[in-house]
């Protein structure tokens, strides 16, 4: 801490002396290891069930959690500064990485808020084939989540279907943009190449096939007693406190709120010229976010075949300058991503590259009600829950 | 089986057999079990063929696997308590070699011939958790102290309905010699037929799912592997375990379920033999001599039917939580296995 | 949203009711509070909130139904005195403006707070700035409003140095405890581009079966 070093700072008034006090204090408590009463467990950042590397600190009494805490930032790698010193075509293969499973969906909102502030729209087809591509990206994410979730609670069995019925829609990915976690295919004012020959064809099959994986983990996962004896009533997250902090996506639609971006915004992508039903769920515990999550997938894919269907012919990318300089404004744009509400901040001078971005991303406020969460639960119940809430490490240290 | 060669052997001759005789009954089960069903059976399950380089399909990946155990490094955390972590391996080992010494292979194919067989069975297959513990406690790590607490609650409560679900048997068969069980199910009847003797498993139906519940919990497996909970403990009580020590622990874990799946067979499928009546045999020494060398392969059959039962669950469900195993254990199991005591003594006494 | 490429006939500004009534309401509510506003039609609100009244005007604005937090930041308006990091280290360094110019709703001070709220019922979100004081960079800390704000405003101070008072746990979100500096200030060079500056814009592709001959340094 050096705020006292900081020579613009010097002159401190009692504000800032208690906020500094303050993280000193904070920062205290968290070192020295109180062995009063309970036992203090780290899970992580090595460990089998978190998505990454999250360290959970939590002080057990027995098996019960009195409380615990998550520690972000194994993974933070800076990414709103390095976007500073980046154009804006090349800020896209940066932001590719924040959410790595479904990676389309993280350029969609930068560009949009480029696309925003330089007045440029995207040509039709262009805008159907990115909402066919972010869907896509949804499906391979949440169809991992499906697969993971099993392996959080024991049934190693669906995580293998997961993977496998996964396949296919990377498969896809790939093969119309050239790669499978990062395709890294927006571009300011359309997308980089058309769609390749038999692509829709091979889309439709696809669709198909994650529709019967969806009804087969239903069946064999979601059906299951233990399962829900494991999850029903686990981690309830009441709707006021979904919205204090920020929750967004499956979860907050699984504590009642009926909130769903794509259909709740204007947006220029395609989303309202389809039909598609937003799932919610009253009750707000694990299973109704889990739930939720698998018939969005299965929606999705509906979705997909409904804009399969209709895909406008024309250009793929609208007359935009070969060097882009973004005009002076600021802009806000924000997606429903398969983690919840991604968005991004953008501040531009007329730069040839972004003078500010603030990316918002849904895993950081996902997780940050989790020490409101997990006081009072039993040591399995944090995985599950954590399991529930699905954070990407990525999105949430950016 | 000596009378099979007519053949005098030395007193230290025949111990040996036994020892030999003891180590096969334990290794092979395992083997087989460890590569049919969780190398075979589990990729199949999960849509995947599993290992097929070493060897053809993969039969030699068994061999494989314990060159790999025996060639790691034996890491001791500095913590630990030397002793008794170097202990705890062997003791739960130790529990699977002794509970095979009362299963009954053949009409003289046994090793002993306990009189109380079924208690003394019980007795040491709780052994086991002493082992558990010690490897829990010793290894001066939070995760294993974890795990093999939860396990010593886990599978002390499920002890009882073991026993009790067990209880059932004996009432029927009036004895708790496993030979004699043996025999009182091949040789007798139901419903007045003797068509497929008198297998326990349908009289005691409620009992052998008890006991079969019973067994995936002794064993820890899914859905009740909260003491390894993979995705929690990382390995739960074995997590500091490298090596050797860790290949004993994994040997003795589908040692156990082999072992406990021939002493479930033995008290309600009938164990070595099949129905007398197919054969004309009436008691125990009508039967002929060949039965001691197809008694075992027998047992090795019905042992595979129902490791078959506990590995498939065990692939297929979630984990339960501590209290809900617990919950499930004290207020299901036990009044359950209770009341099937009751119904048998009565039903024995009328009928 | 309005494509002006695509209609330049089109003259008559396009007026966006609803979220020229919402800002109506939103100043009827916060009063002498509100120093500055926007609205972009069929876009966004802007809002400028006075520092003092920080806290009080999160709690109308939660009051009137912006009950969903979005997100909390900073925004540091010093242009970079490192540029783009494409400068030559062995030439001086080239002479820069360094005159702070705020974005939207104007701004007098070096650092700005942005919140984004959002009505959960009628989805009409706003974006509400405030100054941080240049003398000392502390604010209010709206943790007890927002509860969500709290991680929020961890990673607002680690990256920026702006203290929030009032706040209950005021560490490091993601640097580490003893990380001396303060990364986001625009004054904190971005040390891989001190190492090797980047060597200019060469990566700009050719339009979709379009010429190669764009390779060109910005």
């Amino acid at each position: 801490m050096t705020i006292l070093n900081d020579p613009v700072s010097a002159k401190l008034g009692d504000r800032a002396q208690l906020s500094y006090i303050a993280s000193q204090a904070a920062d205290a408590r968290l070192n020295v290891e109180l062995e009063t009463e309970g036992m203090t467990l780290n899970i992580g950042p090595q460990h089998p069930a978190t998505h990454g590397t999250l360290r959970i600190i939590a002080r057990l009494d027995g098996e019960q959690v009195l409380w615990a805490e998550p520690s972000c930032g194994y993974m933070h790698r800076g990414y709103e500064k390095l976007t500073e010193v980046r154009s804006f075509p090349q800020v896209t293969s940066l932001i590719n990485r924040i959410d790595w499973l479904g990676s389309f969906a993280n350029e969609v909102p930068f560009i949009l808020a480029a696309e925003k502030l330089m007045g440029v729209e995207a040509p039709p087809r262009a805008q159907w084939i990115r909402t066919i591509l972010f869907e896509l990206s949804r499906i391979a994410n949440v169809s991992l989540f499906l697969g993971d979730l099993g392996v959080q609670l024991g049934a190693i069995t669906p995580v293998f279907m997961a993977f496998r019925d996964r396949e296919y829609v990377l498969n896809l990915i790939e093969s119309a943009t050239g790669g499978r976690f990062h395709p890294n295919f927006d571009r300011i004012g359309g997308l980089k190449d058309d769609l390749p020959a038999g692509w829709i064809d091979e889309t439709k099959v696809v669709m198909k096939k994650l529709r019967n994986f969806c009804d087969e983990i239903e069946s064999l996962l979601f059906g299951n007693e233990i399962f829900q004896s494991r999850t029903r009533g686990i981690g309830v997250i009441p709707r006021d406190v979904a919205m204090q902090y920020g929750l967004s996506g499956a979860n907050l639609r699984a504590s009642g709120v009926d909130w769903d971006l794509r259909r709740d915004q204007d947006s220029p992508m395609a989303w309202n010229k389809v039909d598609f039903k937003v799932w919610t769920h009253p009750d707000g515990d694990s299973f109704a976010r889990c739930w939720v999550r698998l018939q969005e997938t299965r929606e999705a894919t509906k979705i997909v075949d409904q804009l399969l269907d209709g895909i406008p012919a024309g250009p793929v990318m609208a007359k935009v300058p070969k060097i882009i300089k973004v005009p002076e404004g600021e802009a806000w744009v924000s997606t429903e991503n398969p983690l919840g509400e991604m968005g991004y901040y953008v501040v531009s001078r007329g730069d040839s590259g972004p003078f500010r971005v603030k990316i918002r991303s849904a895993s950081f406020n996902n997780i940050s009600i989790t020490p409101w969460l997990l006081r009072g639960v039993y040591v399995p119940d944090i995985i599950t829950i954590l399991a529930s809430l699905y954070f990407i490490l990525g999105d949430i240290d950016r | 089986m000596l009378s099979l060669f007519a053949v005098e052997i030395p007193y230290w001759g025949q111990s040996l057999l036994r020892v030999l005789g003891g180590l096969v009954a334990v290794l092979l089960p395992a083997g087989t079990i460890v590569y049919v069903f969780l190398f075979k059976m589990m990729s199949f399950m999960q849509s995947r063929l599993g290992p097929m380089e070493a060897g053809p399909y993969g039969s030699m990946q068994l061999f494989a696997e314990v060159g790999k155990w025996l060639q790691k490094e034996d890491i001791q955390p500095d913590n630990a308590d030397k002793r008794i972590f170097r202990m705890a391996p062997i003791v739960v080992l130790m529990s699977t070699f002794l509970l095979v010494a009362v299963v009954p292979f053949g009409p003289d194919a046994w090793f002993t011939d306990f009189e109380t067989g079924v208690f003394y069975a019980l007795a040491v297959s709780s052994i086991s958790v002493l082992g558990i513990l010690m490897a829990g406690w010793s290894s001066a790590n939070k995760y294993s102290l974890l795990g093999g607490l939860r396990a010593a609650g886990q599978l002390i409560a499920y002890e009882l309905p073991m026993v009790l679900a067990v209880i059932g048997v004996v009432i029927q068969a009036e004895t708790m010699n496993l030979q004699q069980i043996v025999v009182a199910q091949n040789a007798g009847s139901i419903f007045g037929t003797d068509i497929v003797g008198n297998p326990y498993v349908l009289t005691q139906f409620v009992g052998f799912v008890v006991f079969m519940i019973a067994v995936q919990a002794e064993l820890t497996q899914a859905p009740f592997d909260m003491p390894i909970a993979e995705s929690e403990l990382v390995s739960g009580y074995m997590t500091e375990y490298s090596g050797f020590r860790f290949l004993i622990f994994f040997i003795g874990e589908f040692a156990t379920a082999g072992v406990f799946a021939m002493i479930a067979s033995t008290l309600f499928l009938g164990g070595w033999g099949v129905p007398f009546s197919w054969f004309g045999w009436t008691t125990m020494d009508s039967v002929d001599n060949w039965m001691n060398v197809a008694g075992p392969l027998i047992v090795f059959t019905k042992m595979m039917v129902l490791v078959f039962l506990i590995m498939w669950i065990r692939f297929s469900y979630p984990r339960f939580r501590e209290d809900q195993l617990q919950r499930f254990a004290w207020k299901v199991l036990i009044p359950i296995s209770l009341a099937n005591i009751m119904v048998t003594a009565v039903l024995k006494v009328a009928f | 949203m309005v494509n002006q490429l695509s209609s330049p006939a089109e003259t008559t500004p396009v007026v966006d009711t609803v979220r020229d009534q919402v800002l109506a309401d939103v100043q009827a509510t916060l009063g002498a509070a509100v120093v500055d506003s926007l609205v972009k039609p069929g876009d966004d609100i802007w809002i400028r909130v006075s520092t003092l009244s920080w806290n009080e005007s999160m709690k109308k604005l939660q009051a009137m139904g912006f009950d969903y937090f979005c997100f909390l930041s900073a925004i540091d308006w010093l242009p970079s005195p490192f540029g783009r990091g494409e400068d030559d280290p062995t030439e001086p360094a080239p002479e820069r403006d360094t005159t702070i110019r705020p974005g939207y709703t104007g701004g007098d001070t070096r650092m700005q707070i942005l919140v984004r709220v959002v009505n959960s019922r009628t989805h009409v979100g706003i974006n509400v700035k405030t100054d941080v004081p240049n003398e000392v960079y502390t604010v209010d800390s709206i943790a007890n409003v927002f509860a969500g704000a709290n991680w929020h405003e961890r990673e607002a101070h680690e990256m920026f140095g702006i203290g929030f008072v009032g706040h209950p746990d005021l560490r490091n979100m993601y640097l580490p405890t003893d990380f001396e500096g303060f990364p986001m200030r625009k004054d904190f060079p971005l040390l891989a581009r001190m190492v090797k500056p980047w060597p200019g814009i060469v990566d700009v592709e050719p339009l979709p079966g379009g010429d190669a001959e764009s390779e060109e340094a910005s």
